[in-house]
């Protein structure tokens, strides 16, 4: 009896952290894997519309973007505000999307090819002219996938 | 005068965990973790000779008109409407339930699981907007159509095995698909002011 009723200072036993390096690791290389770098740099701005019957884009590497919207800050002296089309890096006019799409696709694999998907990504004001040229840019260029990018509404 | 076994001195590992959280913090900030989403849509090849347009005509009333014009106003059938009410409009035309004379005409077809059922298989919703119209009033008369289509199918998957449309197999979809075929034809688009 009286066995718990240990006297004398009790030191508290140091929280053994060893193990801590690969918790961490372990979140990183979570985070590594779902990791998608943004591969171009933005040179219009747009806020995306929104809708409610939303599909997932499906494989990113079949996924080909065209942006359209107004020129960011620091282009606008340049281009002025007018709605630009932007492919991979630079602006481009509505002529040239049909090369792009060949390209675009030439670098696919031959099996892909056929599943290729064009998003397209326009700020909401956009007038739908411009966007209407693509789109027949696009059917000539038989990339007939396509999906407006949108934001759920919520 | 060197001893037998020396000792390895340990690697000061402390810092590990440091460097670890150097790193996943750099990957949490770059991570963007957003899914694209969007309205999946399939173009119309293009058209093979331009003089030959349209030869099969479409009868009038398996076609529903639904305009938008440059201040986003839609326009469907012959009234003017808000884009909430297209929605409704779409499905009352879409399923035809009334066999009304001015809706699409309905066929009986063979489908799987429902067996002879009357489709509404010619009908088609045209749209067509202005140069001058906003993406956006676009992109909401596009989601409700697509919205019609949707809730129709769902009402028929609830009503024939009680579940969700998403939660059926791939043939009982399929069936529903025949059902309620998805046809949104886009015309040329109007430039306000040219004539044609």
């Amino acid at each position: 009896m009286g066995k718990f009723n240990k006297t004398g200072k009790r030191e508290m036993p140091a929280l053994n952290t060893s193990s801590l390096p690969d918790l961490i690791f372990t979140l990183l290389f979570f985070f590594m894997i779902v990791t998608t770098m943004r591969e171009v740099t933005l040179k219009v701005q747009f806020k995306l519309p929104q809708g409610t019957e939303l599909e997932k884009l499906e494989k990113k590497s079949l996924v080909t973007f065209i942006y359209i919207g107004e020129p960011t800050q620091e282009y606008r002296a340049k281009m002025g505000t007018e709605s630009r089309i932007q492919l991979n890096d630079s602006y481009a006019e509505v002529s040239e999307v049909q090369d792009f799409i060949f390209q675009e696709r030439s670098s696919m694999r031959e099996d892909e090819q056929a599943m290729m998907t064009v998003s397209l990504k326009v700020d909401q004001k956009t007038k739908m002219g411009i966007v209407t040229d693509v789109k027949n840019a696009l059917r000539q260029a038989y990339a007939l996938k396509i999906n407006y990018s949108a934001v759920s509404k919520d | 005068m060197a001893k037998g076994k020396r000792k390895v001195p340990d690697i000061n590992s402390s810092s590990t965990a440091d460097i670890a959280f150097l790193l996943l913090i750099f990957f949490l900030i770059t991570t963007s973790m957003d899914t694209d989403r969007g309205l999946a849509r399939r173009l119309p090849p293009p058209p093979e000779q331009k003089d030959q347009e349209n030869t099969d005509k479409i009868k009038e009333r398996n076609v529903l008109q639904v305009y938008l014009n440059k201040d986003d106003q839609l326009m469907c059938g012959d009234e003017y409407i808000s884009v909430n009410q297209l929605r409704g409009k779409a499905k009352e035309f879409i399923a035809n339930a009334d066999n009304d004379e001015a809706k699409p005409e309905r066929i009986q077809k063979d489908i799987p699981f429902f067996g002879l059922t009357m489709i509404t298989d010619k009908h088609v919703i045209s749209l067509q907007n202005d140069r001058g119209s906003s993406y956006q009033a676009y992109i909401s008369v596009q989601n409700e159509l697509v919205a019609a289509y949707n809730e129709l199918r769902n009402e028929l998957a609830l009503q024939k095995w009680q579940k969700n449309y998403a939660e059926l197999t791939e043939d009982q979809q399929k069936a529903i698909r025949d059902i309620y075929p998805q046809r949104i034809s886009e015309a040329e688009p109007k430039k306000y002011g040219e004539k044609k």
